[in-house]
């Protein structure tokens, strides 16, 4: 049945209410008092003198410098081969599950999500004790065979944990997009004779390639912003360990950290616009009524052996940071030796005497962050999907593209636009307050939250809205009795979503902690993490953020789930059938 | 229950360029069951959805019981509307959704459940408060939204294609219900469909609208005898229709030029449209069917009030039950002919001559 136009859209044609102006307005207010205008400081500061004339000299002098220069190619490169080795390790992966009919792919799903759970900067030192010079594995292989595998020496290393951490990047995105080839592409591909790796690099591949630029672009983008796992792993030749050292120990002052901000940022941007033009008119979800998916095989042995073999490898290393830390964690003396020597629990004693404070600070931190962030995400949702408020899509747009803002540059901006500013009715400063550290959360993660607000609405037929107001409810009413009921799941899924990736944020947190009180435990780690002696302590701390992170993420999961198996029968009634 | 007229005055509307609506004028009488009917893109839905006030006009007046409710937001209408999706939210048992709108009315509470149970109790639904919406079959479904509508005694009731998502056995069957429901409570009710024998069989009247212009109003019988125009004539029914140039108008009679099969004369119709070129029209059955009896292709020489003999040849038949629909050539025009079909009667071969007769009543003239 074709439906006319309107239906299914903002309701046709009504003018914005009072209520979508003040909404609008209050969401633009967030997004530039601690999204645009912080990055708009970073920006003017990196292109002016002391005195407030434009110049370019700053980048110049960065330019000029040796150290800056190889730290700008260093963090490209690093951020290249960490795509590319993520690809090398998801691209099979993915191909294997949706190609295959064999037990392993539950296994990938599962491989798919272990390593988020687990912050790069922790599983950083576990993976030296592991693959280090004088790492478990390295000194097996001594013993055995007399040499060595320098994977952990210097840039190396950081490529390695990287591609290890977000390889699930790619893995999802190239799985839903292979998964969403029609099956009949294939197959009118081999009725024309051609087949085997011709098929797969003619046909799907290029079919799949949307998603797999999705992922990469990610995974670039990530490494490029990162700055925990150089900093654990002692590598500050990129430019977000330059960009740190230079505003810590030069100061707020140095035009070079800003500088350094200003390259990160066009760079994540210049990398997601690249991918975003590379997919613009790409959607391939060919996958049409009555079609299936492409065909399952049967593995032979020889290919079940080889797919085996490879997704043991993967989990292997994969999990190899999770052991590393838990082993860590309850590793009494563990040095040139391939396991621990002794066991103990005092770790746990001791990060529970001193870090509750820290374990609080995280709940408090990030429960606001996310608990602020789903209401926005919901309140801009409703106003881009439901309204005919103008420039609405622009709230969309600024708040997706804090995702370009790495944690650090954030945190610079906060620092430099209100230094000096006191918190309302009290003689606090603002940056020496517990709130920027939320509010950089906030910010930081407000695109997870808002892209599940996004899906979650548009899920939503909009006649299930105009019934409502149909029968009498009110705009507001309709939002609270249809509206936000049939989006909890997606609402809750965007909590936890964002509470679990600013639990594990360090690069903003490390900037804008300005006391040990404050601390949350991502900091806290990482503290522990610069002294051989503490490491015992931030493993335990980490086992601890790891299964608080792992909990969030399988509760939202079976949440997510649930919900959609109560609305998913209503067909009908979900508009579903003929959206 | 007091019934209600609706009424649309000069009602336009436009998405961007696309004009959805043209200059709509339409009286609904109180009590009436009114169809919208029409294709997809027609501007049907956008009309109902106008009256709901889900789309706002860019000019023109909507008066709901004599008064204008252009300005006023949906929920403050009182006009009850069935979706095509039923659109119940599936996060709220049957009960619930039925409740809905007594809720938002601050309904009390033992009303409230009286009425809620009374609802349900209408559309046979009493023991299914405790389900989910997504638990019931498709009929269910659209009785449950029925029932939803009409617990809070809409002015008006309005239905999007209400039948539209049912299999075809339950839509006859739901079409009677909502026949009798309405009969019984007559509620102003109007209902779009693109369905033309659906508005025909329930509809007291209907308007047929066409590319957002309003093409036709009138009972069933007015539009499959007297369409206005071309398109209502092969919207509603089949139609022949044969392009035309008028030769001499004289003396109550017609001198007709059909394109490609000869001259034709017939009596002058009181509505004759006027202009050099018209549009011949007749249905399918107001051909008889008889073998070729020599005078046939003599059509132009007898008077305007006697029958038409056209001679044709069969190309293509369908056996329809009720009838044979054959397609015959006369001239280098195509036309369709119903052949009522008794037990026995054989059917023309293709190739077939075929005598055709023609009533001059039976013919209507429509403007080219």
């Amino acid at each position: 049945m074709l439906r006319r136009a309107g239906a299914g859209a903002a309701p046709g044609g009504r003018r914005p209410g009072v209520g979508a102006w003040v909404a609008g307005a209050l969401v633009l207010a967030f997004l530039l008092l601690f999204l645009l205008l912080p990055v708009g400081k970073v920006f003017v500061t990196a292109f002016v003198e002391g005195d407030g004339t434009p110049t370019l000299g700053h980048f110049a002098a960065f330019f000029q410098q040796g150290l800056m220069r190889e730290a700008f190619f260093n963090s490209l490169l690093v951020a290249g081969l960490s795509a590319l080795f993520a690809a090398l390790i998801a691209v099979p992966l993915a191909y294997f599950t949706v190609r295959f009919q064999f037990r392993g792919a539950l296994l990938i799903q599962t491989l798919g999500v272990l390593p988020l759970i687990m912050p790069p900067f922790v599983g950083a030192v576990a993976m030296q004790l592991i693959f280090g010079r004088s790492g478990s594995v390295n000194l097996l292989l001594g013993e055995w065979f007399g040499w060595n595998l320098p994977i952990m020496e210097g840039l190396a290393g950081v490529v390695f944990v990287e591609a290890i951490h977000y390889f699930p990047f790619i893995l999802m995105n190239l799985t839903v997009a292979l998964r969403s080839i029609d099956g009949a592409m294939e197959e009118a591909a081999l009725n024309l004779g051609c087949r085997g790796w011709r098929l797969f690099w003619r046909i799907i591949f290029p079919l799949a390639a949307p998603g797999f630029v999705a992922g990469a672009s990610l995974v670039f983008v990530k490494v490029f912003d990162d700055l925990g796992t150089p900093l654990v792993l002692g590598q500050t030749n990129l430019l977000a360990p330059q960009a740190y050292l230079r505003i810590t120990q030069v100061g707020l002052e140095d035009p070079l950290g800003y500088v350094i901000s200003v390259i990160m940022i066009v760079f994540s941007i210049a990398a997601m616009a690249l991918s975003a033009k590379l997919l613009a008119g790409r959607d391939y979800a060919t996958t049409q009524k009555g079609g299936g998916a492409l065909q399952r095989r049967r593995l032979s042995p020889l290919g079940a052996v080889a797919a085996y073999g490879w997704i043991a490898l993967v989990l292997l290393v994969v999990l190899s940071p999770h052991l590393g830390v838990l082993l860590l964690s309850f590793a009494k003396v563990w040095s040139f030796s391939p396991l621990p020597d002794a066991y103990t629990l005092a770790h746990y004693a001791t990060v529970f005497q001193d870090s509750g404070g820290m374990i609080r600070n995280t709940l408090l931190y990030c429960g606001l962050a996310a608990g602020l962030d789903v209401v926005l995400g919901v309140t801009i949702a409703y106003l881009m999907l439901r309204t005919t408020l103008p420039a609405r899509r622009w709230l969309d747009w600024i708040a997706t593209a804090s995702l370009a803002v790495p944690g650090i540059v954030l945190a610079i901006g906060y620092l430099r636009l209100y230094k000096g500013v006191m918190l309302p009715g009290t003689d606090v400063l603002l940056t020496g307050s517990w709130l920027l550290i939320m509010l950089a959360y906030a910010v930081r993660r407000l695109p997870y939250a808002l892209r599940s607000c996004v899906a979650a609405l548009q899920q939503l037929h909009a006649s299930l809205e105009e019934a409502a107001e149909n029968l009498g409810a009110t705009p507001l009413r309709t939002i609270r009795r249809v509206v936000v009921p049939l989006m909890a799941g997606g609402i809750l899924a965007g909590f936890v979503t964002s509470f679990i990736t600013a639990a594990v944020e360090l690069s903003a947190t490390i900037l804008l902690t300005s006391a040990e009180s404050q601390a949350p435990m991502s900091y806290g780690i990482y503290l522990y993490m610069q002294s051989v002696a503490g490491r015992g302590p931030g493993a335990a701390l980490g086992v601890l953020a790891v299964v608080v992170v792992a909990v969030g993420t399988y509760l939202s999961h079976v949440v997510v789930e649930r919900t959609q198996g109560r609305l998913a029968p209503a067909g009908k009634g979900s508009g579903s059938s003929n959206a | 229950m007091r019934q209600v007229s609706v009424e649309c005055r000069g009602v336009r509307l436009s998405y961007g360029a696309t004009a959805v609506l043209r200059d709509i004028s339409l009286a609904i009488e109180p009590g009436e069951f009114f169809a919208l009917l029409g294709p997809s893109g027609s501007g049907k839905s956008t009309l109902l959805r106008l009256i709901a006030g889900f789309a706002q006009a860019d000019a023109g007046e909507l008066l709901i019981d004599g008064a204008e409710v252009s300005a006023r937001p949906p929920w403050e209408r009182n006009v009850g509307m069935v979706f095509q999706s039923y659109a119940l939210w599936p996060h709220l048992s049957v009960w619930d959704n039925v409740a809905f709108g007594l809720v938002e009315r601050r309904t009390p509470k033992a009303e409230l459940r009286r009425r809620v149970a009374e609802a349900l109790e209408r559309v046979g639904l009493a023991a299914y408060g405790e389900r989910r919406p997504g638990q019931l079959s498709g009929g269910q479904q659209q009785r449950v939204a029925l029932a939803r509508t009409l617990v809070i005694e809409p002015q008006v009731l309005l239905l999007d294609e209400p039948l539209s998502n049912l299999d075809k056995s339950l839509r006859v069957q739901m079409r009677q219900e909502l026949l009798e429901l309405q009969r019984r409570l007559g509620l102003t009710t109007i209902f779009v469909t693109h369905d033309q024998e659906e508005a025909m069989t329930t509809a007291d009247r209907m308007a047929v609208l066409d590319h957002g212009v309003l093409q036709q109003v009138g009972s069933a019988q007015a539009l499959y005898d007297q369409p206005a125009n071309a398109f209502v004539a092969g919207f509603v029914g089949t139609m022949n229709l044969l392009p035309a140039r008028v030769r001499s108008r004289e003396g109550g009679c017609l001198l007709l030029d059909i394109d490609g099969v000869g001259d034709w004369r017939l009596p002058a119709p009181a509505d004759e449209p006027a202009g050099e070129r018209l549009l011949v029209s007749f249905r399918p059955h107001a051909l008889q069917v008889g073998a070729v009896d020599g005078a046939g292709d003599a059509a132009a020489v007898h008077d305007a009030a006697a029958a038409l003999h056209l001679a044709g040849t069969v190309e293509a038949s369908e056996f329809l039950g009720e009838f044979t629909r054959y397609r015959v050539r006369v001239g280098v025009q195509d036309l369709v002919v119903d052949h009522a079909h008794r037990a026995g009667r054989a059917r023309f071969p293709a190739g077939a001559p075929l005598g055709l007769r023609l009533e001059p009543s039976q013919v209507r003239l429509l403007p080219g």
